[in-house]
């Protein structure tokens, strides 16, 4: 059973980076685009999800701690000319104007920073719970966007960053996402991820079992804290420009909207989620422009996109409370007692 | 001396919840504490198991003092215990129950546990091999895959203690195991915990309301009445003192 299983996932990455690499080489650079920030939603989910769904911790910072990434690893991979054009205003820090390191370091240290971030801001706050928990995070998101905003010498300030290098690749996006995924794959299904479902059911008894449940809040709001500031890195060297605007509570919104939606507590379920909500806004964008429905023609509506997706979450949300999964997930060892595992193919990484 | 209280006392504002709690319970003891319904007794419990910190008064296991340590460092350092109204993980299966309670002694980290280093196996597949026993111990083998609040709730009470026992505890604390059981079930309960007791090697102080469950199994024990020791001494002793009848019954 066990070389079954992986001799399958063996299988199914193959295959997986086969049709990758198919695509790449066929679909054009537009499509492309959505299917690589679908991959970088992958891991903004799975981070939301491993404190919300796992560890029970309503938190609504992730907009944040993806803004402290994506500008660390931004500056930290910029040219010296490049920062120079940037900027104009007022020079940069100069310690930070010669700097430039490898990507992968870069996008390592932004990584690491926002972990930081997550910890220093996660110390105070998880003391609380619940929805003062996420009115707590949420102010530290916005706290941290200010300051962004403020350090004119070392993050240009509101002008934001232009001319990042473009290094995120097909590879790499959809590299991080299946590491993100195989670490959330062996986190949860461990002694320690059962150890953040417990705190998740009830406080009060995990802590009588022994575990430090104030730890093991801070320990999970930090990796996901991680995750996040990967996941914005990402963004900043796909997009190439990034400004503190972007980094509003709509983002976070947008990510803790795909973990309801694929269910809280599933890997399967936030990996499902990220690509069709990333491929449905955009092959909604029909909805927008003027429509020719033989008897109604409307002259274009901007923002009806928005009102019939809207309306599809809600009927996700009113059918399938739990969203899409629930909390299960997709196994070999599920498909095999399904019955689907001789003929078909099917899910991924799991 | 396994367990000794001096004058644990548990003020909630205007309220004294216990005032000057001072039990002795020896290595091997099976002790109970009983009395009427918001006597104190889960108040008890939970200042020794750190839930709350006693506003005075101190709290000594083992001969350390461990008077308002936090819950899991008191888990730690032997004692374990049950609720009153259970508290399973919910969304977990009864073996995964039983699992995070091996937990503390596997000690997990995040970082082996996703790298599965040797050591982080080994101690996870000695934790399965525990928690296994423990379901046979406790006569829930066949049930270990199915969710852990969708068993009756007899099973979920023998759950509890499987669960308590796989942090290895010297000392465990039942809070009100019979409760919600018919008389049939509660003598088969008896004769689990001292099964319990001796397989284990425990003591063990527990909470309870049926009568003919405590008079059964212990060796002694101690009744609380608004707070106040009332009577202590042997079930014989208590059930022929008048102070116990008079709180239980009312007399004049």
């Amino acid at each position: 059973m066990k070389t079954r299983n992986t001799l399958l996932t063996a299988g199914a990455i193959a295959l997986f980076a086969c049709l990758l690499w198919l695509a790449d080489a066929k679909l054009g650079g537009y499509a492309m685009r959505i299917l690589n920030l679908s991959a970088i939603y992958i891991v903004l989910s799975l981070s939301l999800n491993l404190v919300n769904g796992f560890t029970g911790l309503f938190s609504l910072g992730c907009a944040g701690f993806m803004a402290v990434g994506a500008y660390v690893s931004a500056l930290l991979s910029m040219s010296p000319e490049v920062k120079e054009m940037n900027f104009f205003l007022e020079p940069l820090a100069p310690w930070l104007q010669n700097l430039t390191l490898p990507f992968a370091l870069a996008l390592v240290a932004g990584g690491l920073c926002a972990a930081l971030a997550g910890l220093i801001v996660g110390i105070p706050v998880l003391r609380l719970r619940d929805d003062y928990l996420a009115i707590a995070t949420l102010g530290f998101a916005e706290i941290i966007r200010v300051v962004i905003t403020n350090l004119q010498s070392l993050t240009n300030g509101a002008q934001g960053l232009k001319n990042i290098p473009k290094y995120s690749t097909t590879w790499t996006v959809w590299g991080v996402a299946a590491l993100t995924v195989a670490f959330m794959a062996l986190l949860t299904r461990s002694s320690y991820g059962r150890e953040l479902k417990a705190v998740r059911d009830d406080e009060i008894a995990a802590e009588a079992m022994g575990i430090n449940v104030f730890r093991v809040k801070v320990t999970s709001f930090t990796i996901s804290s991680f995750l996040a500031g990967v996941g914005g890195a990402l963004l900043g060297h796909m997009i190439t420009t990034i400004d503190p605007k972007m980094f509003t509570f709509m983002l976070t919104f947008n990510i803790l909207l795909i973990v309801v939606l694929g269910g809280n507590g599933s890997i399967t379920g936030s990996v499902i989620a990220s690509i069709a909500v990333t491929v449905l806004m955009e092959a909604m964008r029909f909805l927008d422009e003027p429509l020719n429905l033989l008897f109604i023609k409307t002259e274009g509506m901007p923002g009806l996109r928005m009102v019939v997706f809207s309306a599809m979450l809600m009927a996700v949300v009113i059918f399938r409370q739990r969203g899409l999964m629930g909390d299960r997930e997709l196994t070999w060892d599920g498909l095999a007692k399904a019955g689907l595992l001789p003929r078909k193919k099917k899910g991924a990484r799991e | 001396m396994k367990l000794e209280t001096k004058g644990a006392t548990m003020r909630f504002g205007g309220l004294t919840a216990v005032s000057d709690f001072n039990i002795a319970i020896d290595s091997g003891e099976i002790v109970g504490l009983i009395g009427p319904n918001g006597a104190g007794k889960t108040t008890a419990f939970n200042m020794i198991t750190g839930v709350y910190a006693p506003t005075e008064g101190r709290i000594r296991f083992e001969g350390r003092d461990i008077t308002g340590h936090q819950p899991h460092l008191i888990n730690k350092a032997g004692i374990a215990r049950t609720f009153q109204n259970i508290r399973l993980f919910s969304t977990m299966s009864v073996l995964e129950n039983v699992l995070v309670g091996c937990a503390v002694r596997e000690r997990p980290t995040w970082i082996n546990s996703v790298l599965r280093t040797p050591g982080y196996r080994r101690r996870d597949r000695e934790s399965h091999d525990f928690a296994r026993e423990l379901l046979a111990e406790t006569g829930l083998s066949e049930l270990e895959d199915e969710k852990a609040t969708s068993l009756p709730y007899g099973k979920q009470r023998r759950l509890e203690i499987a669960r308590a026992l796989a942090s290895r505890p010297s000392l465990l604390l039942l809070d009100e195991p019979a409760a919600g059981m018919n008389p049939q079930e509660s003598i088969e309960l008896m004769d689990f915990i001292r099964r319990v007791r001796d397989r284990f090697d425990l003591t063990i102080l527990l909470i309870e309301h049926h009568m003919q469950v405590v008079m059964g199994i212990c060796s002694r024990m101690y009744v609380l009445d608004y707070g106040v020791t009332i009577a202590h001494g042997t079930p014989d002793e208590i059930r022929r003192d008048p102070k116990v009848i008079e709180a239980y019954l009312g007399v004049e």
